[in-house]
């Protein structure tokens, strides 16, 4: 019913044409409605993030005056948290633990998209739809196998132990942006360097991953969100500092004495562990929107 | 994409085809393998143990025991239906706040660029940091929204616990939701719009009869991502009532089931259901509403 009006009414767009004029008839007021909304949209995005970083400003007599701005600002917070090798040594695990999870999926997700995209072979579907049920899996119910195997295995509160569920879980991420990019690809350039003599692997290496690396930046800063962001396996399969991220770090942080909250020492690494993210993703806005839309899309 | 090359046996390229491209999706596919069948296997095995990780050497085959204790008990229905209104209540306002903002970037001619950035701000923030932003803006005599509503204290009541549970799970994700269907958006032809605007339609008509139809099977796509994913909530509870209040969702009365009761058996049958519920949620969509399975059809 729809579809039948949307392809009659196509037929008239045509003509459409001279009347297009009267659009622009109320512009100053549509204008405006556009940009309140515009205005609303980036107050409630930002306001959560802004009352961090007040939190993270705030000295302790001051932290509990519920005001939305500092009325004391101190760089106490931020002093305090590098002192303590809990978050120190929580910020390395991090960072090593998601960049070598993001290099090792984007590395077998291009082998493997570039398969899916690229090559004819059975079982491809099958790949697909077992990817598909990985990115949509209860994380939960790995958990208790997990703890268990990873205690047996001798992994439990390792990098190790880490690095393999987040590859698990940010390889069909992985799997499904890299394939979207890769069908952009000039393939013909492929077929030139074979008939040039190169083998399907030498044409993999020396044309197409050049041509691929703007869809494997992207994907690459999808996965290292995606593990930088976990805390069920990070509280999980942790136990002590030795591997703790930054994530469980902090809900296992303390205040200067027992009864003090350390609201101000999460905000401060709340604060230090987003923003420059948030920096990354910002410079990446447009490659980051690309990349999680064009799996869902495409297909 | 199944084309051609079906009469004829296979030739020498063909071969070295395949064998090139099961080679390349072999690591990938093995890790996948490993990390997820293997474990799913092992915790059907586990739930039909009595292992209780205080009496390791008193384990033993119980059968369907642990299925028994989970589905007699309050704690599990009552999980699952504090998942069931997370998930749907967050989905259906995702759904729509997600579709009003997909309009706005769209439609925007000023300050698209500047939407579009701090939009990606609550998908770039980690999401235990935004819940304590939440936990504390809601704590009384530290927090601006709780002065702000007159000392209130949401996190100490199951209603409003979860109420704020949904509002920052919203928050978070509503972003996501958002891109997707602005990206089903731009399937929308403009000509078809202007054509409707034409006709008569008005803004209502042309969103209801021209606009959302083209685009069900993006919101459908969406729609199933974030169910599935919503249905896992864990992060944000734990940070915001840490399943006080009776505001554990499944993915909570799980982590606690092996934490703090340390009863593995119990745990494992836990993981099953779950899998077994999410299973379900998406066959229901696939099979129910016709969800396209994104890469169901791998040609373009």
């Amino acid at each position: 019913m729809a579809a039948a009006t949307a392809t009659r009414t196509a037929g008239r767009a045509a003509s459409a044409q001279p009347r297009r004029r009267r659009r622009s008839a109320a512009p100053a007021r549509v204008l405006l409605g556009w940009s309140a909304a515009n205005l609303v949209i980036v107050g409630v995005a930002l306001v959560p993030l802004l009352w961090l970083v007040s939190l993270s400003f705030k000295t302790p007599a001051s932290i509990t005056d519920g005001s939305f701005i500092p009325n004391e600002w101190t760089l106490e917070n931020y002093r305090g948290i590098f002192r303590q090798s809990l978050f120190t040594r929580a910020l390395l695990n991090s960072l090593g633990i998601a960049l070598i999870s993001t290099a090792l999926a984007v590395a077998l997700g291009s082998m493997a998209a570039y398969a899916i995209a690229r090559l004819e072979f059975p079982g491809k579907r099958l790949l697909v739809g077992m990817a598909l049920l990985i990115a949509m899996f209860p994380q939960i119910s790995l958990i208790s196998p997990l703890f268990n195997l990873w205690r047996i295995l001798r992994i439990f509160d390792t990098w190790v132990g880490l690095i393999i569920p987040y590859l698990t879980f940010s390889l069909p991420l992985a799997i499904y942006t890299l394939s979207a990019f890769f069908r952009e690809i000039p393939w013909d350039l492929e077929k030139a360097a074979q008939v040039d003599g190169a083998t399907p692997a030498q044409a993999f290496l020396r044309v197409i991953a050049p041509l691929a690396a703007p869809g494997m930046v992207t994907t690459a800063i999808l996965v290292f969100i995606f593990c930088w962001n976990d805390f069920l396996f990070a509280i999980s399969l942790t136990s002590t500092e030795r591997s703790r991220t930054v994530p469980a770090a902090i809900a296992f942080f303390t205040g200067a004495s027992q009864f003090a909250q350390p609201i101000g020492s999460i905000a401060a690494a709340a604060v230090v562990i987003t923003v420059p993210v948030l920096v990354f993703v910002l410079l990446f806005q447009r490659r980051i929107v690309a990349g999680l839309t064009s799996g869902a899309v495409k297909g | 994409m199944t084309t051609g090359r079906r009469a004829a046996p296979l030739s020498a390229p063909v071969r070295a085809q395949r064998r090139l491209a099961w080679a390349l999706c072999a690591p990938a596919a093995v890790v996948i393998l490993a990390v997820t069948a293997y474990p799913v296997a092992y915790a059907v095995y586990l739930s039909l143990q009595r292992y209780d990780l205080r009496f390791p050497n008193d384990s033993r085959f119980v059968g369907l025991a642990n299925y028994t204790t989970v589905l007699t008990s309050p704690l599990w229905w009552e999980a699952l239906a504090v998942t069931a209104v997370i998930t749907v209540v967050s989905v259906a306002i995702e759904l729509v706040v997600g579709l009003a903002v997909a309009l706005v970037m769209h439609r925007a001619i000023v300050g698209r660029g500047l939407v579009r950035a701090v939009v990606l701000i609550p998908y770039g923030i980690v999401t235990v940091v935004a819940a304590f932003g939440w936990r504390y803006a809601w704590t009384p005599g530290t927090g601006y929204l709780s002065r702000l509503f007159g000392d209130a204290t949401p996190l100490a009541s199951q209603v409003w616990g979860i109420v704020v549970i949904i509002s920052a799970e919203v928050w978070k994700t509503t972003p996501f939701m958002a891109l997707l269907l602005l990206a089903g958006l731009a399937l929308v032809p403009d000509e078809l719009l202007r054509a409707a605007k034409v006709d008569g339609a008005n803004a209502w008509q042309r969103l209801t009869r021209v606009t959302l139809p083209l685009m069900r099977p993006a919101i459908l796509v969406a729609l199933l991502f974030r169910t599935l994913d919503a249905f896992r909530i864990f992060d944000n509870i734990y940070v915001l009532t840490a399943g006080a209040y009776d505001t554990r969702s499944v993915s909570i009365l799980g982590y606690d089931n092996l934490f703090t009761a340390l009863n593995l058996g119990v745990g494992s049958s836990l993981s099953v259901l779950i899998f077994l519920v999410v299973a379900l949620i998406a066959v229901i969509f696939v099979k129910g509403f016709g969800t396209a399975a994104p890469g169901g059809k791998t040609g373009r």
